[in-house]
């Protein structure tokens, strides 16, 4: 049982790490591919590493539906760190999260199953936050779309392993579908909806 | 002075996390008006207030804040704007594009090529490029969902019809990444083409409308134009009259009540920076400089 005092710290300068953090995210966001380091470090619980726990301190609050995978929820470290620094509510039903936190990719649900948007409000969609292995080594893989000049490269050890085909889904969606984020650590990746990606084998 | 009373850039914590997840949100749907719950800021609406709140939720003490308004740095609403960022976020600002990391404007684009690492915040007035044929939001958000933009392309149309040409010439319809037909704020449509393929990331903040939008960056931006009648830029036929510029956009001074008038850069940034490195035009500032100096001393 851990109690408020014993739950890790939020960010010790709230205004300028939330900014740090977002400018990073807002690269990544603007350049898929592009591995975008985050800098102001804040206490993560549990099995959240502590880039996941800065976005979370920085984009999440009372208006963010919040949708935790088996592991996370199970986790009463992290679903309290998360109640007290962010006052996020967690729902039960994926299909009106505004963010979903995954920290075992390989039980990560189907895509359909989180909000995709609509035609007309294509923004009310959940954006997938995963933690993977490594955003510096493992597969290749090779994006297109906008924000990437010609062909960005990605080098990633990423579960679940199928996760770029299953995003192919936003291509026949598009202007609906699914942002995800890649954290490994305090390295962020981005995929928004428009990007296309190429598995170059291992 | 920094005003302690403040937040860092003006706006609480809680709206600058609503703005950056509709920044985030505009990013991943390039050209897509995301709505957004503006703020009343302490400046009237149609000064730029979207702008200023996007500003506001991106900037850090790292940052070199530039704002042009009509492409110079030293309007009342340039001036204030930077002033405004410099008391409550303690930026640095400057007038050079080189120099800029965020650089908020009001309708143009500077004319020296943007950098990877630079963000060109918009101040938006009217964000729905089909609000004057469609009045209703309803209306125009299902046009949007189903790409129905043949009524932009009348629209367009219609000007061929009446003036034998396509006679708008601010704010020209562009389509982005072959979806979302925008609104690229009241720009010249000189500008127009800087849009596509940019290496700076462009946002868009319609505060009074509020709607925030975004070309990320090198992507295509299409301005809409017939087969037969093809987008073309539009700029005055005459060199800059202070820098002697070829390729620049041109405002139009009268100079007197008889019909005369002077052509000069609207980026005073480029001007200045042109004329520094040894242009002149026809009316140089420098013999006026020069010859006032020469009175003071004599």
């Amino acid at each position: 049982m851990t109690t408020i005092a014993e739950l890790p710290p939020g960010f010790a300068d709230k205004v300028l790490s939330a900014q740090s953090t977002f400018r990073s995210v807002m690269d990544a966001m603007a350049r898929p591919g592009s591995v975008q380091r985050i800098v102001p470090m804040a206490g993560a619980p549990g099995m959240m590493m502590r880039g996941t726990a800065a976005i979370a301190l920085t984009l999440f609050d009372h208006d963010t539906p919040l949708w935790l995978d088996a592991r996370m929820s199970e986790s009463s470290d992290v679903t309290k760190w998360l109640k007290f620094h962010t006052g996020a509510p967690v729902v039960q039903d994926s299909s009106i999260a505004s963010f979903a936190l995954i920290s075992d990719g390989g039980a990560l649900p189907s895509l359909e199953r989180f909000a995709l948007g609509t035609g007309e409000y294509p923004d009310r969609s959940t954006t997938v936050i995963i933690q993977v292995d490594s955003l510096s080594s493992g597969r290749g893989f090779e994006l297109r779309g906008p924000g990437i000049d010609g062909v960005a490269t990605l080098q990633a050890s990423i579960k679940p392993f199928d996760l770029f085909e299953r995003l192919r889904m936003n291509e026949a969606l598009f202007p609906r579908g699914i942002d995800v984020v890649l954290v490994a650590d305090d390295a962020v990746v981005a995929i928004p909806r428009t990007t296309r990606v190429v598995s170059k084998g291992s | 002075m920094n005003a302690p009373a403040y937040n860092f850039a003006y706006l609480d914590e809680q709206t600058k996390r609503m703005i950056r997840r509709a920044i985030l949100k505009a990013i991943a749907i390039p050209g897509y008006q995301v709505p957004f719950a503006s703020r009343e800021m302490p400046m009237p609406y149609g000064w730029g207030t979207g702008g200023v709140q996007v500003t506001a939720a991106i900037l850090g003490p790292q940052d070199v804040l530039k704002v042009i308004d009509q492409g110079s740095d030293d309007t009342t609403n340039a001036i204030s704007i930077r002033k405004f960022f410099a008391k409550t976020a303690g930026v640095a600002t400057t007038t050079a594009t080189d120099e800029a990391t965020v650089i908020q404007t009001r309708h143009r684009i500077p004319e020296t090529a943007l950098r990877a690492n630079q963000v060109l915040v918009y101040q938006v007035p009217i964000p729905e490029p089909l609000r004057f044929l469609e009045p209703r939001e309803t209306e125009t958000r299902r046009m949007h969902a189903l790409a129905e933009y043949g009524l932009m392309h009348v629209k367009l149309y219609e000007d061929i019809a009446r003036f034998g040409h396509i006679a708008t010439a601010y704010a020209y319809p562009v389509k982005v990444n072959a979806r979302y037909v925008m609104d690229p704020s009241p720009t010249p449509k000189f500008d127009n083409p800087k849009m596509d393929n940019c290496p700076a990331l462009q946002l868009f903040g319609a505060g009074r409308e509020k709607r925030i939008y975004a070309i990320p960056p090198y992507t295509q931006v299409v301005s809409l134009d017939f087969e037969d009648h093809p987008f073309e830029p539009y700029r005055f036929n005459a060199p800059c009259a202070l820098c002697g510029a070829e390729n620049s956009y041109l405002d139009e001074i009268v100079t007197d009540d008889k019909g005369g008038r002077m052509f000069v850069c609207s980026d005073t940034d480029y001007c200045e920076g042109r004329q520094a490195a040894g242009h002149h035009g026809s009316l140089s500032a420098a013999p006026y400089k020069e010859k006032a100096q020469e009175a003071s001393n004599g």
